[in-house]
């Protein structure tokens, strides 16, 4: 098992190099200059500029530069934010939280419908449940994050005034009344990611529990008189998370794409809405550093959706 | 390689394949046709779709309110008859917007699917004809582009490339090209997939086969008899890339970073909006139902023809033929 992880973990490092030159490649074809706004400044002579320029390597050949980079990177030095004047790994390191806590808990809302919803549902295909969760999960995944906010915001917010539409990380107060806000506040950024991928995961999951549970060792087990609910959960939905797992692995990106908009929408403080912060101030070192750590999260959870594949399924060895 | 078919295989191959036509309206797409009329919702989607592209098209001659004309005495007021889906806070005319920008939008998803479809097909084919190395390194490379976190980075190519672009092609072109280029090239990856699986599996048949002991060569093999068999899945995946096209053209503007305002595609009215939404509502919704119903309907239509376009699939006995029908988010993915 250790040794699997080990090796899982080398491969990563390719495909960590590999989407690192993506990025890198397409920060050295980009127009324009990170020195641009020294030089409609008329208090910095040229020279000087030319001296930062080469001072920070930006003349050298772009393999020399990439090399840098990626040992810098690798290092943990992703250098300063223009804007902010903070070492970007510092303010990386504030945002990230946010963003896994709220991703975390709708990923755990998605699985909470989509377990139950899609099992049952596959269970008595073409029945009226079926029919009305097979609607509302096609209106679920057609339902863009930035509208569904909105709509949110508009009935919950501003309609019935119940709950609150700005993420506040800096709640007053403690004991019961900072776990009440806190819980307020994270109810419909949540609600929304977690839906959106809630849907998707329920239509994944009744697929793969109607084709396990027509197989021949489905009757078996009803045969040899194992009770209905042990034969669903132990034979089929085991079987059937093999191919699911295998989707939402494919979907994880998607999931990242999600997470900016819904931090947009409610001003949740993560990573995503720094991201679009910095793009709207130029701050490019934050930038990149937020694209590779987006990066590196998506193949992190390819890497558990692996292992969970191994897990559910023993004739996948470890070796 | 494969052993030539025998001789009398290779000579009644070539006389009838191409003498006999298939019977009157029972072709393989009037076929599909009515197959795909048999989906109820994706035959209302398709309705609904054309309302929508019809009144995109010829909208904005029919309704002629000039998108830009400002009138602060009508700001922010709800639908009426002289605006019949309200004013913005300029009190420009929502509906005239509407259909000038979802233009923009439906084009943006329609060309971002076509540069999709196009790099997929290509790698894929490669892929799949080819084998080997070649076949390793392009998925390889598909593989590293499916990892890439989408909406970051296309956040970041427009953040670096836009200003250049503008420049070049002018804002509207420029940004029109620079959305769709990226929105396009980072989704090829599911059709290359898709392609390659097929090609796998078709170019072992024995019609290829057949076509490959006439003398065929690779390129006649793979354009007349492997593509034109490969075809159905990539169209059931390129209907689906044009909603998530326009879902991702809609997520850049929503963040403002698509489009300029004075092209308010639908994701643009709503990034307007959203700083509104107290006071109007309608602002924010009617777009955000624009985009929600074209989704929908092209889901929706994807959904119906992958019933369609599945000759081996059973459709009489819903049950039986149920199991593969249920993946619409990401047909393409499996």
């Amino acid at each position: 098992m250790s040794k699997y992880l080990l090796r899982r973990f080398l491969i990563l490092i390719p495909s960590l190099a590999g989407i690192s030159l993506i990025l890198f490649i397409i920060l050295a074809m980009a127009p324009g200059d990170p020195f641009e706004e020294l030089a409609t400044n008329p208090n910095v002579p040229p020279e000087v500029r030319m001296n930062l320029r080469h001072q920070f390597g930006l003349d050298d050949p772009i393999p020399v530069r990439y090399v840098r980079w990626f040992v810098a990177m690798a290092k943990g030095d992703w250098g300063f934010s223009f804007v902010s004047r903070v070492d970007v790994g510092t303010l990386i390191m504030q945002r990230l939280p946010t963003t896994l806590w709220v991703l975390g808990l709708a990923q755990l809302l998605g699985l909470l419908v989509a377990l139950p919803v899609g099992i049952y549902s596959a269970m008595r295909p073409y029945s009226l449940f079926d029919q009305i969760s097979t609607t509302f999960a096609f209106i679920g995944f057609s339902l863009p994050t930035f509208f569904t906010g909105i709509l949110f915001i508009l009935f919950f917010s501003i309609y019935l005034d119940w709950l609150p539409f700005i993420y506040r990380a800096d709640i007053g107060g403690s004991g019961w009344r900072w776990y009440w806000e806190n819980i307020r506040q994270v109810i419909m950024p949540v609600t929304v990611l977690g839906l959106f991928q809630g849907a998707a995961m329920t239509r994944y999951m009744r697929s793969a529990v109607l084709e396990v549970i027509r197989l021949d060792y489905i009757n078996t087990a009803r045969a040899k008189g194992l009770s209905e609910r042990v034969t669903i959960l132990k034979h089929v939905v085991r079987n059937a998370l093999i191919p699911v797992v295998t989707l939402v692995a494919l979907q994880i990106p998607g999931i990242f794409t999600g997470a900016v908009i819904t931090e947009q929408i409610f001003r949740v403080p993560g990573i995503g809405s720094l991201l679009i912060t910095s793009i709207l101030a130029n701050d490019t070192p934050v930038i990149m550093a937020i694209t590779f750590v987006f990066s590196c999260l998506v193949l992190l959870f390819n890497l558990v959706a692996d292992l969970l594949y191994g897990w559910l399924d023993p004739r996948i060895s470890y070796r | 390689m494969t052993p030539p078919p025998n001789g009398v295989a290779s000579q009644t191959v070539r006389g009838p394949v191409s003498l006999v036509r298939p019977p009157q309206g029972r072709t393989l797409w009037s076929e599909s046709w009515r197959r795909f009329r048999k989906h109820r919702l994706a035959t209302v989607g398709m309705v609904v779709l054309l309302i929508m592209v019809t009144a995109v098209l010829v909208g904005p001659f029919v309704y002629r309110v000039p998108i830009d004309a400002i009138d602060f005495k009508a700001k922010l007021k709800g639908p009426s008859w002289a605006h019949p889906l309200g004013t913005d806070d300029l009190g420009q005319d929502l509906l005239a917007r509407m259909l000038y920008g979802g233009r923009i939008s439906l084009a943006v998803g329609v060309a971002a699917m076509l540069i999709a479809i196009i790099v997929g097909t290509v790698i894929g084919a490669t892929s799949g004809q080819m084998g080997g190395a070649t076949d390793h390194a392009l998925m390889r490379l598909t593989d590293l582009f499916l990892s890439l976190p989408g909406l970051p980075l296309l956040l970041l190519l427009v953040y670096l490339f836009r200003d250049a672009l503008k420049k070049v092609l002018g804002p509207e072109m420029g940004v029109f090209i620079l959305v769709v280029a990226v929105i396009g090239g980072l989704r090829w990856m599911p059709v290359a997939r898709l392609v390659r699986a097929q090609f796998l599996s078709l170019r072992e048949k024995e019609f290829v086969e057949a076509a490959r002991g006439l003398g065929a060569p690779p390129l006649r093999q793979v354009v007349r008899h492997i593509l034109p068999n490969a075809v159905g899945p990539v169209i059931v995946a390129g209907t689906i890339d044009v909603a998530a096209a326009i879902i991702a053209e809609s997520s850049l503007s929503f963040l403002g970073l698509g489009f300029p305002p004075d092209i308010p595609t639908w994701g643009r009215i709503l990034f307007d909006a959203k700083d509104n939404l107290d006071f109007a509502p309608h602002w924010a919704v009617f777009p955000g139902t624009a985009i929600f119903l074209t989704v929908l309907s092209i889901n929706y239509i994807g959904d119906g023809l992958r019933d369609a376009l599945d000759p081996r699939r059973v459709l009489s006995s819903r049950k039986s033929g149920d199991e593969a029908v249920t993946q619409a988010g990401s047909a393409t993915d499996a």
